[in-house]
């Protein structure tokens, strides 16, 4: 074998041909975990939106909760199953919710109008979500016209902190806390009493009905009960489920596109490594010869050029992956077309990502150096020392 | 031009490494221009729709439906012309994998006002007339391969049940902004269906003079205002945009992605160039030697580099240009009218110029410069 130490030193040889590849490759894994980052950080705010612990009722056939709708008498008969947990006071933990769109003009740009969720919740809403914590302020008090914000909206959009009144539904709504709900979907939300909602938007109706089982291992049975009940239609899904289809559809385009993009990108950068190589391989013909003179087999000479081709990618991967940290954490908004509300989240860039795109970076070494590493290995000694 | 057989003899002695280089350009021009079609599609939804209609929605947000009773009071108004309604329905169809969007219209004044939705004349007689009938864009015939006369059941989402309908025309849009994967219906039907609720989820109301636009939206958003359905009215041109600002900031990270792959691909190029260059170090003395100006070698080696950028670019560009149309890209009906446009080509061989520029100047500028005594040092 030839040492690898061998390899090191040539790289260092050529700084600026080596930075360069290094760069071409580096920007590709850049481009890489950063738009699976993005796919990421939208994935996960949706599924961090719905709990295990937690059901879901729809109207039998809707997709979203915008399309279902609920009537008074559901609420009452998912009140009283026995699959329900019961809170500390004894009353079961239901939240029946009203769930519509309001349009609101964004604090940095008037004319862009983002479709946000405003959400009715009970009382035992804040129990049954356990991820919903008050961050400043305090719970509306029910009968009173009082919303609470979810702190991804507090930055984007006017008269959405604590004291300040905020206009929609035709109606003035004292906005009295702003909650987090550990960066899901929740925190792009308006909530506040469903009784108050009603009148406003969509009269005697419900959209969406949540509660907590009492016992999560039996959801399978309790979506059996509940949908063979001959008294409502309705769908039951787990709630971590349910949010999770949600991302669906906009995070497998998200995907998609990072796929085909860096795709793309990794063959032009592939091609690159290919050239660097063979001119490496060309201005190094002699020192090829030195090393098959000394007794070191082709294969070893096709290694070891293997091996100087994944060194470069690697440098490059560990530049793609410090272009791609600072992106962790910034906040995007956009609409999920499934609900068509937008939502806000973060480019989530996690461990396993840069690891991915490290992996990326040498595969894309390794096959650019492929060809030119097994000409390498062919040079004749005659030839090369000439 | 004569020193063009010198160009291309230069360009094909490393044929692998010509080739991969002008590959790449191509690459990353096809990539520019798909990643910048997408911001200029978006960007160019605003200006689809007639600039003579206008939309009213619920003030309170599109999800909420209006009276159908404002159709008469809307038509009644000085400078409108005509008034159509429709109602999002959002039927499913199959298994609910494809989607396509579905709505009941209001058949004869919706097709009046839409003089983009082009139908034959006897398709047009047989949708208004068939109650249960059903208008579809010539791209779901493609996609589905359903015929005329074949009946199409969706499942309600919003109003449960299966819906029935019987295809009674193909409409080929002529502004992207219709949309040609569309379903329509009959309203009335729909009405009937859902029990004579008598809402419409948005008016299309035709003007007479499209200077007028604001004051007659004002005067239609004044008449409602103290209803229980405040109406928020504004020109069909805002009413596209506004979907296209609903991606947030996707088109700000597109145009960003388009720039580092440019930047990427480069490096590269100009690594390549380069190297090439370093390796000729002896020819080039020999060239001087027998008598070629520095200028001329600067000359040659731009040259040789412009040929590989503008070659991979021309490839890269026009295949964009070609691609898309060929296929019928719609972005899954995301992107309707998705087209790379004539500045996207432009700004796309400006790119392919810098190209050449930056990879070109400093293997022309050390050949200009080149020392012959010393380079032929080096030549055994």
């Amino acid at each position: 074998m030839i040492p690898i130490v061998y390899n090191v030193r040539s790289v260092a040889q050529r700084p600026l041909s080596t930075a360069l590849t290094a760069l071409g490759v580096g920007m590709v894994v850049a481009v890489f975990i950063g738009m699976l980052a993005l796919a990421n950080g939208f994935r996960a705010a949706l599924a961090r939106t719905g709990s295990e612990t937690n059901a879901i009722v729809l109207r039998k056939g809707a997709d979203s909760e915008l399309s279902s709708g609920l009537g008074r008498d559901v609420a009452s008969i998912i009140g009283s199953d026995p699959h329900v947990a019961t809170g500390g006071d004894g009353r079961p933990l239901v939240s029946p919710e009203v769930y519509v769109l309001i349009p609101l003009a964004k604090s940095f740009d008037t004319t862009q109008i983002a479709n946000v969720v405003v959400r009715g919740v009970s009382e035992q809403a804040w129990q049954v979500r356990h991820n919903v914590k008050i961050a400043a302020g305090q719970r509306p008090t029910s009968g009173r016209a009082e919303v609470c914000i979810g702190s991804r909206l507090t930055q984007r959009f006017p008269h959405t902190t604590v004291g300040q009144t905020l206009r929609f539904g035709g109606r003035d709504w004292n906005v009295v806390c702003n909650f987090t709900a550990a960066g899901s979907a929740f925190e792009s939300e308006i909530w506040g009493e469903n009784e108050q909602f009603m009148p406003v938007f969509r009269g005697e109706v419900f959209q969406s009905i949540t509660f907590r089982l009492k016992d999560p291992g039996a959801f399978d049975e309790a979506q059996r009960s509940l949908q063979a009940d001959k008294r409502m239609t309705v769908d039951v899904h787990r709630e971590s489920t349910f949010y999770a289809q949600q991302s669906q559809l906009l995070g497998n385009i998200l995907s998609f596109l990072a796929i085909v993009i860096t795709g793309i990108m990794a063959v032009g950068a592939v091609f690159g490594a290919i050239n660097t190589m063979y001119a490496a391989i060309a201005s190094r013909a002699p020192e090829i010869g030195v090393l098959l003179t000394l007794g070191f087999k082709p294969g070893s000479v096709l290694l070891s050029f293997l091996a100087e081709s994944a060194i470069i990618a690697a440098i490059g991967g560990v530049l793609g992956c410090l272009f791609a940290l600072p992106l962790n954490g910034i906040v995007t908004s956009t609409t999920n077309w499934s609900s068509f509300s937008e939502v806000a989240f973060s480019f989530r860039v996690t461990p396993a990502l840069l690891l991915a795109g490290l992996i990326f970076a040498v595969v894309m070494g390794v096959l650019g150096g492929l060809l030119p590493a097994v000409r390498a290995a062919r040079l004749q000694v005659v030839q090369a020392l000439r | 031009m004569k020193y063009m057989r010198l160009v291309l003899a230069n360009l094909g002695r490393h044929k692998v490494r010509t080739i991969l280089t002008i590959a790449s350009v191509a690459l990353a021009l096809f990539l520019f221009a798909s990643l910048r079609s997408v911001t200029t599609t978006l960007a160019a939804t605003a200006q689809f729709g007639g600039a003579r209609r206008l939309v009213t929605l619920n003030a309170t947000g599109l999800v909420f439906p209006l009276p159908i009773s404002y159709a008469n009071r809307i038509k009644g108004l000085p400078g409108v012309t005509a008034v159509s309604w429709a109602n999002w329905f959002g039927g499913r169809y199959g298994d609910g994998k494809t989607f396509f969007a579905n709505f009941a219209v209001d058949p004869e004044s919706y097709l009046a006002i839409y003089p983009e939705i082009v139908l034959p004349a006897d398709q047009k007689q047989a949708f208004i007339q068939d109650r249960t009938g059903a208008l579809i864009g010539k791209r779901l015939i493609g996609r589905y391969g359903w015929k005329l006369g074949q009946n199409v059941t969706l499942q309600g989402t919003i109003f449960p049940g299966d819906w029935t309908f019987t295809i009674r025309g193909v409409y080929t849009p002529t502004d992207p902004a219709i949309g040609d994967d569309v379903l329509i219906f009959h309203h009335d039907y729909f009405d009937e269906r859902i029990g004579r609720a008598g809402i419409a989820g948005w008016y299309i109301v035709e003007i007479d003079d499209a200077a007028k636009a604001a004051v007659i939206a004002k005067s239609i958003d004044d008449v409602f205002r103290n209803s229980s359905s405040p109406t928020k009215t504004g020109t069909e041109r805002e009413f596209q945009a506004s979907f296209a600002t609903m991606w947030g900031n996707v088109s700000f990270l597109m145009s960003t992605i388009g720039l580092a792959v440019v930047f990427a691909i480069l490096l590269v190029t100009a690594n390549a160039m380069m190297m090439s260059a370093r390796e000729r170090t002896g020819e080039i003395a020999v060239l001087k030697t027998v008598g070629f100006s520095d200028k001329l070698l600067f000359g040659l080696v731009m040259i040789e580099a412009g040929v590989m950028a503008l070659t991979g670019a021309a490839l890269g560009l026009g295949f964009a240009k070609i691609l898309y149309p060929s296929i019928n890209f719609n972005g899954a009906g995301f992107l309707p009218g998705f087209k790379v446009a004539t500045s996207t080509l432009v700004v796309g061989a400006l790119i392919a110029v810098g190209l050449m520029l930056a990879s070109g100047l400093v293997p022309a500028v050390r050949a200009a410069r080149l020392p012959i005594v010393q380079a032929l040092r080096k030549v055994e």
